[in-house]
């Protein structure tokens, strides 16, 4: 019992720790074309740092069949788009301050983050 | 990597063979601005990169023999068709894994409900169950597979969604099962049971509950879908003095474009020829068509009813009128009212909260439950993973916007975001500009009193000669007045203003005066018996002067700013919804004080500068009211912006989409009362989701972990849940499809 215990918090802490406490680093460098793949409910990259001050484009290819995944909205830059479903859909932002801007799909499931630095 | 210049891409038609690739390249790099073009002779298109204007590169095209139009003009309509099918396959398929599942699933259930126990006792059993646990692993890849690769997904990315619970939840219970197969020694004797059952119901139940989502998702967006279905086909242009029919994506600026009755306008124009009378109500909500003649605007989308007319095309593709609309609406169908915020935070620390309470509750049934403890604490948090649906409460928001922002823009109320609806239905004090907001906004002749005259037409004659030459607003109201009677005017001597007090001038032999009473005094006109009845039309805010003829006066001409037919009607609605209403007018006092009467306004500011309507609205937001201002959107814009919602009344084809927060298509008052009114009612709706969505979470979370079991020794089936969860969403998409049927004008 005591080792059932200890098991079960231990995935309350790792749980936590993986899903609220853990920071993803983004992988990409700085880039204003950045290709996004929409599958089986993630975004990825789902972290994108772009650089301040310069319009970015998005090309998001939606291999998601899924409804959840055919609206992608920047809510700060009232931008909502909808994907289609093997296509590539371009999304141009504009130049952006520095900051961090959500991107998720209509009911934020599907997360993502651009980071302007 | 892509091309840094601005590019675009051409749909190419008529080329038939490889060959022609070169000469369409050709033809377009030769025009000025491209940098290059390559064409994808498979998908007949051309990339074209440079700062090339798209109309030229048609031209180009066209020069060259083939036809082209810019994709992105056609992409409405193609998004559409593609969303569908795409939808289509999508649902096929989400039905054909619910078959496969519920295959395996539903016999299953009958078995451990009516034939025997799901427990392994025997090496038959075992065996038996064995082959059941293989069948159920196929279930699982083949009907929810999607759900297994998207949960390792998100936990690759740390993030957690619906998959996470569902296969979570219908894992636990396999791997469960699996054990209790394979090595029932090491669980008690009466924990040995198996669940295969729930993992392949709660599979098919779940892909049963999204497919039925997708097809009710379908009917939200069917405004726009309406709004799309308005766009005309072809259009007839006439180039070089021939009529072609030409795809609406090739008309170009300035082209002219035919329209026969019964046709639709391709795109955004000025009639240049002929005359007709255009059904706008797709775009405005107004049922009565309007008439146009030569230099009137048609919009695309709008129904040509009885004429033939010519018009000159101003604005095309991506910029007409509709397209806009189009648009507008879209974004702000995906836009979150501030109420949806919370949900949305929740939602991004639910799941992860529900794995935890998962957990809890299993420790708490292995800590304190009856035995079979480890058979409860499976079943317990198999059920709380399973139960628990983010979907319904992020799709709360979203599917009531969607539904309720169509709805508006059917009644042609365009408004701009989601917070302008929600701010929309809180609205306690409205402020209404009197000249073209609750009147016409045009002066025209009202009466005409006769004292020494023999009759109206002569009258009108003689006093709209009279004003040909002034510059008076009112001078305006007079001539339109003899122009509509088609009363033809007269030549006119040593004409004279006098400024303050009227005109007088000579025509055919008469002296004639047209004027105030001062004017008439100084003049020795005698306006015995008529100065009561110049009065009492100035009470009911007419503007009456006097005419004289030959130092008599001849009648009394009243002009007016004429209210709209339906703004008293449209007025009491607002009040009815507990709304203060309040004017706001440059005009002098009288005038607004009849018209505040006749409308039932009690509350009215007359002589306000256009900058004073701004810090009117500030008075009144200081007061702690949420305010609303309306107006034509040109003069008002300060108190526009200034309010907590901008309606700005466009007249119908006139459209400053992007100037306020609410753009009412028809000029009548109505539009901002089914503004209001569509606003509260998807606030309504949003409000019913959420707290069913909560209600949903909040109780079925806890009555899965098995709150009730110490007292009623209830414990929720996993399969139960499961069916639960596939049907919450479906609740939510459905109770957000009631908004179609709001109806928002009064009958």
């Amino acid at each position: 019992m005591l080792i059932a215990n200890i098991v079960g918090l231990a995935t309350i802490a790792l749980i936590i720790w993986w899903f609220w406490l853990y920071k993803p680093e983004a992988k990409n460098a700085l880039k204003t074309d950045v290709e996004v793949i929409v599958k089986d409910g993630v975004y990825s990259p789902a972290l994108i740092n772009v650089p301040t001050g310069k319009p970015i484009q998005l090309r998001f290819t939606r291999l998601d069949e899924s409804p959840c995944a055919e609206m992608l909205l920047i809510p700060e830059l009232e931008i909502s788009e909808q994907l289609l479903v093997n296509k590539e859909t371009e999304i141009v932002l504009p130049a952006l301050t520095i900051g961090e801007y959500k991107f998720h799909c209509q009911m934020n499931m599907y997360k993502g983050l651009i980071r302007a630095i | 990597m892509k091309n840094k210049e601005p590019s675009q891409q051409l749909i190419i038609e008529g080329a038939g063979c490889a060959s022609c690739v070169g000469k369409i390249e050709s033809a377009i790099q030769s025009t000025a601005g491209v940098v290059s073009a390559e064409m994808n002779f498979a998908d007949r298109t051309v990339m074209v990169s440079g700062t090339a204007h798209a109309n030229e590169l048609i031209k180009a095209v066209e020069s060259a023999g083939y036809n082209a139009k810019l994709l992105d003009n056609a992409k409405a309509d193609q998004i559409l068709d593609e969303k569908e099918a795409a939808d289509w396959e999508y649902y096929k398929k989400l039905l054909r894994d619910t078959f496969i599942a519920l295959s395996l699933g539903i016999p299953l259930m009958i078995y451990g409900l009516f034939i025997g126990e799901m427990t392994v006792v025997t090496t038959t059993e075992r065996i038996s169950w064995l082959i059941v646990g293989i069948a159920t692993l196929g279930v699982m890849y083949f009907s929810g597979k999607h759900f297994y690769v998207g949960a390792w997904n998100s936990f690759k990315n740390h993030s957690a969604n619906m998959d996470t619970l569902i296969a979570v939840g219908t894992g636990t219970a396999w791997i469960y099962s699996m054990v209790v197969v394979l090595s029932p020694d090491v669980l008690p004797f009466l924990a040995r049971h198996v669940y295969f059952e729930a993992t392949a119901m709660i599979i098919g139940l779940i892909n049963l509950g999204l497919a039925l989502e997708l097809k009710a998702r379908g009917k939200t967006s069917q405004a726009i879908k309406r709004l799309i279905g308005l766009q005309a086909k072809t259009a007839i242009v006439i180039r070089d003095n021939k009529e072609v029919e030409i795809g609406i994506e090739q008309v170009l600026e300035n082209d002219v474009v035919k329209v026969k009755p019964g046709q639709k306008v391709p795109v955004d124009g000025e009639v240049v020829d002929g005359h007709t009378a255009i059904d706008e109500s797709m775009l405005t909500g107004e049922p009565i068509p309007v008439e146009k003649n030569v230099s009137d605007q048609v919009v695309a989308g709008t129904l040509n009813k009885s004429g033939l007319i010519l018009f000159r095309a101003t604005r095309v593709g991506k910029d007409t009128a509709l397209a806009q609309i189009i648009n507008m609406v879209k974004k702000a169908q995906n836009s979150k009212p501030p109420i949806g915020r919370l949900a949305d935070s929740i939602s991004a620390y639910f799941v992860p909260a529900v794995m935890i309470i998962s957990v809890l509750s299993a420790l708490a049934w292995l800590n304190f439950g009856p035995e079979p403890a480890i058979a409860f604490a499976t079943v317990s948090a198999t059920t709380v993973l399973i139960i628990a649906c983010p979907c319904a409460l992020g799709l709360a928001t979203p599917m009531s916007v969607m539904v309720g922002v169509g709805k508006a823009a059917e009644a042609g109320v365009l408004i701009r975001n989601g917070e302008a609806l929600q701010t929309a239905s809180k609205v306690t004090a409205m402020i209404l500009d009197k000249t073209g907001t609750i009147t016409e906004g045009a002066p025209k002749v009202t009466d005409i009193v006769l004292a020494n005259a023999t009759d109206e037409k002569s009258v009108l004659q003689l006093a709209a000669s009279l004003e040909n030459g002034s510059e008076h607003p009112l001078a305006e109201a007079i001539l339109e007045s003899a122009a509509l009677k088609k009363i033809e005017l007269l030549k006119i001597q040593s004409f004279k203003a006098i400024t303050g007090q009227g005109v007088k001038a000579r025509c055919e032999g008469k002296s004639l005066l047209f004027g105030n009473a001062k004017l008439m005094a100084e003049e020795d006109v005698d306006l015995t018996g008529f100065t009561g009845r110049a009065q009492s039309l100035a009470k009911e805010a007419k503007t009456p002067m006097y005419f004289a003829v030959d130092g008599e006066l001849a009648a009394i001409i009243a002009v007016a700013d004429p209210i709209k037919h339906d703004s008293i009607s449209a007025i009491k609605r607002l009040q009815a919804n507990g709304i203060k209403v309040i004017m706001l007018t440059g005009d002098n006092r009288e005038t607004a004080a009849a018209v505040a009467l006749k409308v039932g306004i009690s509350e009215f500011y007359a002589e306000v500068l256009p900058e004073d309507k701004a810090s009117k609205v500030k008075e009144l937001q200081n007061l702690g009211e949420i305010v609303g201002m309306t107006g034509d959107g040109i003069n008002d814009a300060p108190a526009l912006a200034l309010a907590d919602v901008g309606f700005a009344i466009g007249t119908g084809t006139d459209v400053a989409i992007e100037s306020a927060d609410v753009t009412l298509m028809r000029g009548s008052l109505h539009g901002l009362a089914d503004a209001i009114a569509v606003s509260k009612a998807t606030l309504r709706n949003i409000k019913q989701n959420l707290f069913g969505a909560f209600i949903y979470n909040i109780a079925g979370i806890p009555v899965a972990a098995g709150v009730l079991y110490p007292v009623f020794g209830i414990l929720l089936s996993p399969v139960i849940a499961g069916a639960a969860m596939a049907f919450s969403s479906l609740t939510v998409v459905s109770n957000a499809n009631r908004l179609r049927l709001f109806k928002s004008r009064e009958s």
